[in-house]
Order: structure tokens, then sequence, then C-alpha cells
């Protein structure tokens, strides 16, 4: 295979683009961890759930990125009851709990969906912007959706970063991370605070559930899948590190397209050896923060 | 008056082991109380009733009157009560000025500022962007003590703010305890050195297993008898 430089330059700016996507899936199951050390496994569906929200909105003719308004606070305000009611509820009581019932609510996520809009794959048309791109060169050119996600992504982490060093709220998740009974000492409700950290997840995943249903097809049980790149984005990139975060989706964005460029069905397996590689030489991914306790 | 704090006929349990049996204590406000006694005797234990972070299984504790056992320790500390706990418990990933403010999350009004934290202890502003774990021993006693004061507490109890530093800071701690009582907060501090709760405390209440072996104001306690509520003999 021989390529010129615009196409090495195109393959490495398509992976990390794509990367940004995948950021968005790894940072909500990321933050969940880091705050409460919950292994969300349900966390795909709910990306896969989120874009069938914007599905509904998007039937009555709102585009679906204007759609995000509306469906990043709904899921936010779904984060909040979840972990108050029943997520709470499991911690403290050793790994299990928590992996079983997010476990069930996948399943439960799942089925719902195929029952409200059957098993058929569907997609978020986005309109022109879909097929728009931005020419560098005549052999290079950028898709404006992937750019666009790549820039959100970006956003996304900026805002979690003022929010965590900047803020009042911020201070105290990052203590409740560290040591919540001493957090609650000084006055820190943990359980509240692991309720906002849902919503705050949630909402990061309904952006991600979105920008995945424009760029492509999505069904009922597609949230397994995503669930698996959240988790190599944040192995890849590390526990808790917001900024690793941002380097495992690269990492990973890169693997998958230039495995892809070797040969097509290679696509998820070079993702895979990747974080096979990380997990084998550096066990806590290459930025990781968070803290054993 | 009403006392500050009153413990009443408290027991408390970690799973099937008792570890307090019919504990009962009294604070007066602006009292400074000191509990000693040997490893194991309960002492944190009881300081883990009060503070909400282990409540009682039986009994009543009493702040201003009003009964707070089973209450949370964060709601507690809204209600002017907080704890230094044992050991520091600085949050690793937050530098010395986070810490502290960590404090003031509950945000009660009082005399008690960042600036005023920090002309108790000079050190402390010096090494704000410090990581709070970077810091020595003692330092890091300053963090947790100035962290709690943040809370604007009418009630701080201190759990072996001693423990495991020099000599000399020691003296550099207590001396801040006693600018604290002086300010008028009640304080109720654990302590293993006998001879130091016995110099820095209005009335001393001795742990023994679980039980309380002796109290009194600590003039009127002879060393014998406190050595033998202390050892058990």
């Amino acid at each position: 295979m021989a390529f010129g430089l615009e196409g090495i330059l195109n393959i490495l700016i398509q992976g990390v683009l794509l990367g940004g996507l995948y950021v968005l899936y790894g940072t909500g199951l990321s933050l969940i961890f880091g705050v409460m050390r919950l292994v969300n496994l349900a966390h795909g569906d709910f990306i896969v759930l989120a874009a069938y929200l914007a599905l509904l909105l998007v039937g009555f003719g709102v585009n679906p990125l204007v759609s995000i308004v509306a469906v990043a606070p709904l899921m936010f305000v779904i984060g909040l009851p979840l972990q108050r009611f029943i997520l709470n509820r499991t911690l403290g009581k050793g790994i299990m709990p928590p992996l079983l019932i997010t476990f069930g609510i996948s399943i439960i996520i799942q089925n719902a969906l195929q029952l409200q809009f059957s098993a058929d794959t569907q997609g978020l048309d986005a309109g022109a912007l879909e097929t728009a791109s931005l020419t560098l060169s005549d052999g290079l050119s950028i898709g404006l959706m992937p750019l666009l996600t790549f820039v959100i992504a970006i956003g996304v982490l900026v805002a979690l970063q003022v929010f965590f060093n900047r803020t009042k709220l911020g201070r105290a998740f990052r203590a409740t991370s560290d040591d919540p009974e001493t957090a609650e000492m000084m006055g820190i409700n943990s359980r509240q605070i692991y309720a906002i950290a849902m919503g705050i997840s949630l909402a990061i995943v309904a952006i991600a559930g979105i920008l995945l249903g424009v760029r492509t097809t999505f069904a009922p049980t597609a949230g397994p899948a995503r669930l698996l790149i959240a988790f190599e984005t944040v192995i890849i990139g590390g526990l808790g590190s917001i900024w690793g975060t941002l380097a495992g989706g690269i990492i990973l964005g890169l693997a998958q397209t230039i495995g892809a460029q070797i040969n097509p069905t290679y696509f998820q397996l070079a993702g895979h050896l990747i974080t096979l590689l990380v997990l084998v030489f550096r066990p806590t991914g290459l930025f990781a923060v968070t803290r054993d306790r | 008056m009403t006392p500050v704090l009153s413990v009443q006929q408290i027991d408390s349990h970690y799973g099937q082991l008792q570890a307090l049996f019919g504990i009962g204590i009294e604070v007066e406000k602006g009292q400074t109380v000191a509990i000693i006694g040997a490893n194991g005797a309960g002492k944190s234990t009881l300081m883990k009733a009060i503070s909400g972070v282990h409540p009682p299984t039986r009994g009543t504790i009493l702040y201003r009157g009003t009964p707070i056992a089973g209450k949370s320790a964060f709601a507690l500390v809204k209600q002017g009560i907080v704890m230094v706990p044992e050991g520091r418990r600085i949050f690793p990933s937050l530098t010395v000025e986070e810490n502290l403010m960590v404090g003031a999350y509950s945000e009660r009004r009082g005399a008690w500022t960042l600036d005023a934290i920090y002309d108790l202890f000079p050190i402390l502003k010096e090494r704000r962007k410090n990581g709070g774990t970077d810091m020595s021993g003692g330092q890091q006693q300053m963090i947790a003590i100035g962290r709690a004061l943040l809370s604007n507490p009418e009630l701080i109890l201190m759990d072996e703010v001693s423990l495991g530093l020099a000599p000399i800071i020691v003296n550099e701690i207590y001396d801040v305890v006693r600018k604290i009582a002086a300010m008028g907060t009640t304080i109720v501090l654990v302590e293993q050195d006998v001879s130091r709760g016995l110099r820095e405390a209005d009335y001393v209440y001795c742990l023994l297993e679980g039980r309380i072996s002796l109290e009194g104001t600590p003039d009127a306690l002879d060393k014998e008898a406190i050595s033998n509520a202390y050892f058990g003999v």
C-alpha cells in the first residue's frame, strides 16, 4: 500500500476526529467511576436511549443537533432519581451489587426500546450538515460533522475542568472522590453529590448518543458495543483523568482508522489490540489520577 | 443553662462487638473537655457517635437541648458540630487552600474566614498551592484544624490531634487550640497523652473498655486514681 503525504494526513485527521466521539462516550463513564467507584454497565444503553429520545423530537421536525438542548437536560433529570433511589442503595456493599443492578438496567432499557421502537435500525437526519466538509486541499477534506463532534468533545472536557477546579461544587466532587466519609464530616452530602454526578454523566451521554445517531445508525441493542468503546477509551486514558480520556479517545480512534486502512475488517480489532497493550504494559492507563481507596 | 452537649446513656456497636456501654458526658458552652483513655477504650467511637459518623445504637445525644443521635455528619456540620478526624484525613487530590475551602462548604457564617485561618497558620498561606498531602504531619494537622474551623463551628471535636507529631509541633497545635477556646468555641478533645489532656481541659472523662472510669476537673483528680482509671487496675 502506498499513501501520499495527504493520504496519511487524511487518515490521521479522521482518526483524531473519530476519537472525539469516543471521548464523549468515555467521559461520563469515567466521571461516575471517579466520583463513586461505580461501574455503570448500562452506560452504552443510556447512549442509545438518548439517541431514541432525540429521534422522537426529530419526528417533530427538530434538527438532531438542536435536540441536544432538550435531551441533555432531560437525561440529567433522569440521572438524579436513578442514582438517589436505586444506585445509591448499591454503594458500599462490594463490587457486585452495582454491577448486577446496572446490568439489569441495561437489559430493561434494551427491551423497552425494542418494545417501543421495534428492532429496526434508525438514524438521526441532520440534513446537509451530514455531508458538508471543509476542503483543505485537493486530496484533503474534513467532514464538518466529525469536526463539530470533536469540538463539542473538547468543549465538554473544558467545561468539566472548569467545573472541577473553579467551583465550590466541583471541589466537593473531588473531595468526595478522595474520601467520602471525611467529605461528609465537612458538611458534604455525598449521596447528593453522587446524584448530581450521575445527572452530569447522563447529560454528556445525551450529547454522545445524538452525535452517534447522526454519524451512524443505531438499534435498541447497540448499547453494549458503545459501552465497550467507552471502557476502552477510559482504560487507555486512565481512570479519572479528564485529559487522559481525550488521549484515550484519540488513540482509540487513530488505532481503528489506521487498522481499517490495512484491512477494513481490522477496524474494531486494532482498537481492541491497543487496549490490550495498554492493559498489559500500563494497567492503570496512560494518565490515571483516580486513587485507590 | 442547657449544656451545649449532653450525651446520655449511649451504647455503640461495630457489628456484634459493643464498643460503648451507657456513656454519659456533659459539656458546657465554652468549655474544653478532654476524653482520655488507652487504645481501644472507645474514645474515637464516642467522637464518631457525637459527630454522626457512626451513630449510637442506644441512648440520647442532645445538642443545645435538641436530640441529634442518628443525624448524618453533614447535617450536623450545618448545625455547628464539626470533627477534626483522627489521622487528619487530608484530601490528597486537593491543594492546601482547596482542602481548607471544603470546610466552608456548609457556608455557616462566623469569625472564621480563609484569611483568619492564614493568620493563625501563616505557613499554610505560603504553601496554599501545594498538594494537601505533600505537607508535613504538623502542617497537615493545621490544615485539618483550619478546615474544620472554616465551618464556623460552635462545638469542635478533635480526635488525637497530637498523634505522631514532634513535641514542639504539639505545643504549637495546642497554642492554637487554646486560642480557639478563648474565642468561645466549645471543644471536646480526645487525648492519649494524659498529662496533656489534664493540662488543656476544664473537665476530664477517662474511658476504660467502653465505660467512663473516672471524671472530674483536672485539679480534683489525683495521679493514682487516674492511673487506676486509665489502666483498669
